[in-house]
């Protein structure tokens, strides 16, 4: 993958709203790649976890947000167990979903879901789901 | 011993067979689970967003319901009732200026809530206050010839502050079996995520997933996958079918949940087993091994 980088997109404030929101220091990653390896999601991301930490820290906001990663994120918490430096990354991917939900963009359609569905998924499945992809 | 017990919306439903077993259990291990009277959602999936205190306030509520009855200890089954929990309760700790916001949010509350409530999976109350040698003495029915892998998942492990247990090699379940008269069977994919909500919109990343875990077991020479969370349950359970059809080699199995296992060892009746819900059904393993 080519990816261009600039200083305008490096400044453009959306590593830091990142950091904000997730309370996390970005630029602690170092790219040991633990968090994708241990990543029960990662085979089907289109941007693995390590990459999308330093995607954000070059503020590669389009990339991020309309990638599919961002939504396949279960928030396990194993990458968060086993990052040597300590970061929270599934905070920070927590994060971008937020920005998108905050602007109103969901990533479930709830009245798509069958009436088969509804019925036969446990509630904390359709809450869970829910909570992680409407705003 | 009483302990305040929250339940959560699924064993209400879908997870009758958890709590029915659970309850039973714990009564025969002498403790009395008295439901929280005014109990609410406990949000389901713990809000990772640094500002959003608002989505904390549903499970400190229940917290507070606790601390009304004047009891410090809140009980609870489901792994992610119990994650949600114990990590808004350590936020709450952790930050007085987030916990004096949420109490803020709650302004219809007589009073606030001080934080002083612990938060505990039903595994730690069997471990930590009943104690795995009172458990023995209580066991009518041992689990004998039952190869269990026990499946922890995310929630009962991860993140730190809400760990049960060792994050990368539990063995709480492990010694329960043991003490049952079991025979607990190690696998690698004992933590492994099941995919979670993704059940939803992609179940083929569940059958995947199902595919992986229950297929690990096997491989080890599992009868069954004890479980503690319903979300978990429904995944490798309910989506079998979907897993076979995906993946034409999987051998579909038994997955119940560790109360379940408890109730039989301490002779609780067919009726608080609820095999009814279960999707591969357990009855014929459990009737071949003496158990049923």
């Amino acid at each position: 993958m080519t990816v261009s980088i600039s200083r305008d997109r490096i400044n453009s404030g959306f590593t830091a709203k990142v950091q904000r929101l997730a309370d996390q220091n970005l630029m602690a990653c170092y790219q040991c790649g633990k968090c994708s390896a241990g990543c029960p999601m990662a085979a089907y991301m289109d941007i693995p976890p390590n990459q999308m930490i330093r995607l954000a820290q070059l503020g590669m906001e389009e990339d991020l947000l309309n990638s599919e990663a961002i939504w396949l994120c279960v928030s396990c918490m194993t990458c968060n167990t086993r990052c040597p430096k300590g970061v929270r990354i599934a905070e920070l991917i927590e994060s971008m979903r937020q920005i998108k939900l905050r602007a109103r963009q969901d990533h479930l359609q709830v009245d798509e879901v069958s009436e088969a569905d509804l019925r036969a998924i446990p509630p904390i499945a359709l809450i869970g789901s829910m909570r992680k992809f409407t705003s | 011993m009483k302990l305040s017990y929250f339940p959560g919306c699924t064993l209400k439903n879908h997870a009758r067979n958890f709590e029915d077993s659970t309850l039973f259990a714990m009564d025969k291990l002498g403790v009395e689970a008295v439901e929280l009277d005014r109990w609410n959602c406990c949000g389901t999936v713990f809000s990772l967003s640094a500002d959003d205190l608002m989505r904390q306030v549903a499970p400190i509520r229940n917290l507070l319901r606790t601390s009304e009855r004047g009891d410090s200890q809140l009980m609870t089954g489901c792994s992610m009732c119990f994650n949600t929990l114990k990590r808004a309760n350590h936020r709450a700790r952790a930050n007085g200026e987030d916990l004096a916001r949420m109490n803020d949010f709650m302004y219809d509350e007589p009073v606030d809530y001080a934080g002083d409530v612990d938060v505990l999976h039903v595994l730690e109350v069997v471990r930590d206050q009943i104690g795995f040698d009172a458990i023995r003495e209580q066991v009518v029915k041992p689990l004998e010839g039952l190869r269990v892998a026990c499946y922890y998942g995310c929630m009962l492990v991860r993140p730190n502050e809400a760990a049960i247990d060792d994050a990368e090699n539990p063995r709480v379940l492990e010694d329960l079996i043991t003490v049952l008269g079991g025979e607990p069977v190690d696998f690698s994919h004992k933590t492994e995520c099941c995919g979670a909500h993704q059940t939803v919109d992609k179940p083929e990343i569940i059958a995947d997933k199902t595919y992986e875990i229950l297929g690990s077991a096997k491989a080890q020479g599992a009868d069954t996958v004890a479980v503690s969370c319903p979300l978990c349950a429904f995944n490798l359970d309910h989506r079998q079918e979907a897993t076979l059809k995906i993946h034409s080699d999987f051998h579909s199995m038994p997955v119940v949940y560790f109360s379940q296992l408890m109730a039989i060892a301490l002779g609780g009746s067919e009726s608080v087993l609820r095999l009814d819900l279960h999707h591969t059904p357990p009855g014929p393993l459990l009737t071949g091994k003496g158990l049923l």
